[in-house]
Order: structure tokens, then sequence, then C-alpha cells
């Protein structure tokens, strides 16, 4: 064994385990946007689920063959501490079938005297719902814009989805919390 | 590669082949070292002193939770900068702790265990003649340095609601990013990026060492079960310190360039962050403790004067424990709202854990088992070290259950349980391979009455401030606050008089020291009797300057135990 190809083969081992090291570096990163997609495909944490119309529809359907119960839902409404917006949901409950579209609303105006961009983060509890809560339409899919003193009325049409009544951590819920934060959004183009 | 090494001086220094023992002069010895034992040395006096700042910061906790109220607070929050009130006075609790836990773990237990014992040991007993990077090594050790200053620093900058980081070791989010202006986190965060740096350097170093300069004929199933252990360590190290890098400098450019991986309110999530500083976390346990079962392993088996039983299951319930400590991390955050089904995989993968564990506890009793025991100070230590660890990973299994977890969570029972494997668990391994080396290393012998005293004081200390935070902690103490309802007030004075006797026997290990280098014996090459049959004994106590010119050569009639050569094999066995 030669000196210069012990340090030849040292180099080859320490590269690979700074190889592995940076790999690692990179999948915490890598954590950020996956986390966000596991959190949305399994409704982890209370994610909630985005249907289409057709989604929806089918649903209906399902549920009108299972003879859907009802569960109660309950509206939350807060605002971030650097938000001056009143934000407050229209119903504080709402019971629905299993299945069927309901439409809620929330009103949210602007106490400032400036234009302001909100955006809303949202999930439910209990967080076993969350791959359950479908969302047809929603005003936290887009950013708000509201003038100073502006008010709004904002829809949510969601629905439950009957596949919940086969979930054994899930069937027994009697009430779900759909719950709003409204945070200024981040202005990025600057 | 090749070539740029040649040019450099150490470099030749390392092959010199005139004088085994020649020294370079003090500060190019010291400063700039490049020589594996004296970076170990330096790894072992950094973490002592370490070790002196992190013990007297669980004094001034000790003392404020001796009796319920808040009676030393406001002095330490006026004497460090911060004004004299209430609120200051309580972040100085979080200071302190936030100080204790980072300086025990990344500037105490690691430095000693990996930098010091690492390095000192890792090369004599795979029979090199340094590490496979001698600069790099050094390179490691002041990076460490610099963390722990970064640290240091942090204490005495403004960090929201007073001086220092008051985050605690785990820099939760949002308390850490919102929730602490000022910039004693940064300089925190930053301390952990350096302390970090120099532990993934170190750990390349110690692959490479192991995997290539290992002497002729030492297979790695004949390697002693210390180098097994920091071998592990390594990677352990190598493939979670990058995801706290990750974590950290994410939490730092939300702090302060606007990013908002943490931050709700721009689409981030906060118990991301705790994912990601588990990931690191759990392994980082292991990483505490895995050199401890390697040094624990060697000491049963040198005074028992027998080889370790079952030496490739001990080999490899590490490399398993290893493993399976990569995929348990969320049974520190069973609160944040995981459902069923999740908590019922990490409890499972938990206790899974206990299985390697039991084989290395089961392995460590059988190898004293009808052997001829000597009851040696670095033994003692380690029975103290498989009692005790044995205690607190009785908790962890306990603690493993998401169900039961939900009840103690972030109470003392927790902290009773970390303390048992790591105070008393790292920290007697510590001490075991302290008195186990010492020798070697200084060439003077310690005294062995005043080891054992310092064993009894400290296991009595120390049992004495723990035990009984395990019914203050299923009593329903919290965790991290300075002051209690006075019904907990019972078990705390007694918590905290344990502190005193565990403080006295400090005292005794620093005299153990004078005495040594005082009027202590010469050390003999072996001082530990037939026993101690590894590549470091062969060798002269303490080694010379640059050991192994001839390399030692591992025939193909030794196992894994004796690695002693041709003609001291005849003379002991």
């Amino acid at each position: 064994m030669t000196t210069a190809s012990l340090d030849n083969r040292n180099a080859r081992t320490a590269f690979l385990a700074f190889l592995g090291a940076a790999a690692m570096l990179g999948v915490g990163y890598a954590a950020v946007p996956l986390y966000d997609l596991f959190c949305r495909v399994t409704g982890f944490g209370g994610t909630t689920q985005r249907a289409t119309e057709s989604d929806a529809a089918l649903a209906a359907q399902m549920a009108q063959s299972a003879g859907g119960r009802e569960v109660s839902i309950r509206f939350d409404a807060s605002t971030a501490s650097n938000m001056p917006w009143t934000f407050r949901p229209e119903q504080p409950t709402d019971r629905v079938q299993i299945g069927q579209r309901d439409l809620a609303f929330y009103t949210a105006r602007n106490d400032s005297n400036v234009p302001i961009t909100g955006t809303a983060t949202f999930n439910v509890e209990p967080a076993s719902t969350g791959r359950y809560f479908n969302k047809v339409q929603c005003f936290c899919f887009t950013e708000q814009v509201l003038q100073p003193g502006e008010e709004i009325r904002m829809p949510v049409l969601y629905y439950v989805d009957p596949a919940i009544l086969t979930d054994d951590n899930a069937k027994d819920v009697e009430q779900i919390t759909l719950s709003y934060t409204f945070h200024r959004a981040e202005t990025r183009a600057e | 590669m090749a070539t740029t090494a040649d040019a450099f001086q150490a470099h030749a220094d390392d092959h010199a082949h005139d004088h085994a023992d020649h020294k370079p002069s003090f500060f190019a010895r010291w400063f700039m070292s490049t020589n594996h034992k004296d970076i170990g040395t330096l790894y072992l006096i950094f973490a002592i002193m370490a070790g002196i700042v992190g013990g007297a910061i669980s004094g001034i906790m000790r003392m404020e939770l001796a009796e319920p109220g808040i009676q030393y607070l406001t002095w330490w929050a006026e004497f460090m900068g911060g004004s004299a009130d209430f609120d200051t006075a309580l972040h100085m609790w979080n200071v302190f702790i936030t100080a204790h836990g980072l300086i025990m773990v990344f500037f105490m237990v690691m430095p000693a265990m990996i930098g010091g014992f690492g390095n000192w040991f890792v090369p004599l007993m795979i029979g090199a003649p340094d590490m496979a990077f001698p600069r790099m090594n050094n390179v490691s050790f002041w990076l460490t340095v610099a963390g722990f200053v970064s640290l240091i620093f942090s204490l005495f900058v403004p960090g929201g609601t007073g001086p220092g980081a008051g985050t605690g070791w785990t820099f939760y989010a949002p308390l850490s990013s919102t929730g602490s202006q000022g910039p004693a986190v940064d300089f925190a965060i930053f301390s952990l990026h350096l302390a970090g740096a120099g532990s993934i350097l170190g750990a390349t170093n110690f692959i490479t060492t192991i995997f290539n300069m290992r002497a002729p004929g030492m297979t790695l199933h004949k390697m002693p079960l210390f180098v097994w252990s920091v071998l592990v360590t390594a990677f352990l190290l190598l493939l979670a310190l990058p995801v706290l890098a990750a974590a950290i400098t994410m939490l730092l450019t939300d702090r302060n360039f606007g990013t908002t991986f943490f931050d709700p309110a721009g689409g981030g999530d906060p118990v991301l962050y705790q994912h990601l500083f588990w990931f690191f976390g759990h392994p980082e346990v292991y990483i505490m403790i895995l050199p401890g079962f390697g040094m624990v392993s060697q000491i049963i088996a040198t005074f028992s004067r027998k080889p370790v039983f079952g030496y490739l299951g001990m080999a490899y319930a590490m490399v398993a424990i290893g493993v399976v400590g990569f995929v348990v991390w969320a049974h520190h955050m069973y609160t944040v709202g995981l459902d069923v089904n999740t908590k019922m995989y990490f409890t499972a993968a938990t206790m899974v854990i206990a299985v390697p564990t039991g084989v290395k506890i089961f392995s460590w009793i059988a190898t004293m088992w009808g052997g001829s025991i000597e009851f040696k100070s670095p033994l003692v230590w380690a029975l103290g070290f498989i009692f005790l660890f044995t205690v607190g990973g009785v908790t962890g299994v306990y603690l493993a259950n998401g169900g039961i977890d939900d009840v103690v969570h972030d109470t003392y029972f927790v902290v009773a349980h970390f303390h048992y494997v790591l105070s008393m668990g790292a920290v007697f391994s510590i001490f075991a391979g302290f008195y186990y080396w010492f020798p070697k290393m200084s060439g003077r012998m310690h005294s062995e009455l005043l080891a054992h005293l310092h064993f009894w004081g400290f296991f009595i200390g120390v049992n004495v401030i723990f035990f009984p935070q395990h019914f203050l902690g299923l009593q329903g103490m919290p965790r991290r606050y300075p002051d209690y309802t006075p019904a907990y007030q019972y078990w705390n004075e007694i918590s905290s008089l344990g502190y005193h006797i565990m403080a006295a026997s400090m005292l005794l290990f620093f005299a153990n020291l004078i005495y040594a280098y005082t009027v202590g014996k010469k050390a003999p090459a072996n001082p530990w009797g037939e026993g101690a049959t590894t590549l470091e004994w062969t060798l002269s106590s303490p080694p010379p300057f640059h050991q192994f010119e001839t390399l030692p050569v591992i025939e193909d009639h030794h196992d894994y135990h004796d690695h002693r050569q041709g003609d001291q094999r005849e003379t002991t066995v």
C-alpha cells in the first residue's frame, strides 16, 4: 500500500461521505414541498381537499344511495395579530347531510385606511376529517383585496365525502369545525 | 488531492521517520495541532470546561427550584445586563435551560465522547498512525470552539424579553422566529451551524479512517466494539446533522430575510420545524449514547478478563439502533395532533429499539458472567452505567406510548427520563472511559480510592436529583418553568439537595486529576492486566507522539478480542 493510493482512497471515501451529507441537506429542504404535498394528499393535520363540481355531483349520488346522516359544521374565523380586518362567519353552525353540497358565507371588512391584500389559511378539526372535507369553491383559494372600509361576503361551497362513513377514525364525528385565519398576504412582487 | 496534500508541512510530519517523539513547539502543537492524540486531549479539556459551565447553570436552576417563587432569577437578569423586572427574570430561566441543554449536548457530551475518546483511541485501536485527514481534524476542533464562543456570546445580547436566547435547545418556531426579537437567537443558531459543521467534518474523518486505515488483517468483524460504536455514530452524524442545518437555516432566513418556511401567514407550517428538528434530534440522542456503549463494552471485557459476549450481536445491535433511530422521531411530538394510526406506528417503532438495546444489556451481563471480575474504578462506573441506563430505558419504553405521553408530555417525568439516559447513561460512560484510559493518555495513575468515592458521590447525587422528578412529573409538574405550586415543594427540595451531593463528588474528580499529575505513579503500558487486549495497551503510556511506524498485523488466528502482537500474547495468555 503506497501513500499515494491510500490518499486516493481516503479522498474518495471522504467525497462519498460529503455527498451523503449534502444529499441529507437537500432532503431537509425537499421536506418543505414534500410535507406540503403529503398534507394535501392525506388530509394530514386537518388539511381540507379540493373537489370539482363533478366530484361533488358524484358524492351526492353516493350519499343518496347510502341514505346519509347529518353532521354539524361549526364555522370559525380569526385574523393574524397584524391584520386590521373584521372577519366572521355569517352563521355559527350548519347542519348538512353527508355528501350534500352546502354554501356558507363569511364576511370580511377592512378596518384600516389602506388597501390590504389578505390570504386565508384553513383546516378542520378533528384532524382525521381533513381528507373527507371537500371544498368546491372557497375564498381561500385566492388572495382577497379589500379597499379601506370595504366589506365583502365570501362564499365557501363544500361537502363532506360519504367515504367518511367507512373510516373507523372519523365515522363517529358529529361536529366538524372549519377554521380560517386571515393573514396579510406576503407581497412578493415589490 | 494527493499532490496538494503533500505540499503541506504537516503532512510530512505525519510520516516523519526520524524520531517518533519529536514534538513541535507549544503553540504549533496545541493551536495548529494535527496529531490525533493532541486533538483528542484538546477536545477533552474543552469538554471539561464546557461541562463546568453547563453544570454550573444546572446549579443555578436547582437553587431556583429548591423552593416555590422566584428567588435568584431577578438578580441574574440584572447581572446579565437585563432589567430587573419579573418578565426578564422569567426570560432568564428560559435562557438557562437553553444554554444548559445546548452546552451539555453539543459542547460537553459530543466533544468528550467523539472528539475526545474517538480521536484518541480509534486510530490506536485499529492500528493506524493517525486520522485520515489530520488537518481537517484540527478544523473540526476549532469550529466546535467557535460554536461555543458564539453560544456564550448570545447570552449577552438582546433576545426578546431579555438578554440571551430563551427558546429551549429545540428552537421551536414561532417562539424562535417571531417570538424572540434581537440577535441572541441568531447567535445561538449560528453556534449550532459551527458545531454542526465541525461534527460533519469529524464524522467524515472517522468514516474514512475506519474504512481505509485499519491495520493489515483487522477486518471489520475483528474491530474493537468502541471503534464500531464510533463508526455507527459517525454515520448518524453525517446523515442527521445536515437536516438540522437545513431546519435552522430556514429558521434563520424566516427570522431575517422574510421567508415563511415556518410561518402560516406565508403558507408555512411551524409543525414542519418540529418534524425536521426531531428527524435530527432523535438520532442525536443515539449519537450521545452509542460511543458510551462502545466504551462500556471494552471496559466490561477488560475487567471480566473475557471476550465480550455476542460480539457480532453487539456490533449489529448498534447498527440496528442507528437505523431504527431515524424512523421514530415523531414520538417527541405526540401532542401536535397526530392521528391515531401515526401514533401507533411511532409507538411500535420506538419500542422496537428496546430489542437491540436489550441485546446489549444482556450481552454485557453475560460477558461478566463467570468472568474473574476486578472492581477497578472504570468497571464500577460501567456497572453504574448499565444499571442507570436501564432505568432510563424502562421509562423510555413507558414514554414511547402515545397514549401515556399525552398525560406526561412536557412534565418532569420526561426530564427524569432523559437525564437518566444522558446525565447518568452518557456521563457515567464518559467517566468510565476517562478512568479506563486516563493512565494511557497521561502516563500517570489516578487514585483508585478517589475514583471510587467520586463514583459513590456522583451515583447517590444524581439519583437523589432525578429519581424524585419521576414523582413530580406524574403529579403533573410541567417542564420549563422556574416556579411551581407549593404542592411540589417536598420532592423539589430533595432534588436540589442531590445537586449538592453530585457537585461535591465532582470536586473529588478534580482532586483526583491534581493527585495524578502531582504524586500519581507512572503508568505502565498496561495497568489493567491480562484483560486489556486491544492495541492501545501494546503501546507505552502515554503512547509515542507518532505510533505504529511499522503497522501491527492482525494474524488469521487472532480473534475480535485479542489484538496483542506475538511476544505480548505469549507472556500474558
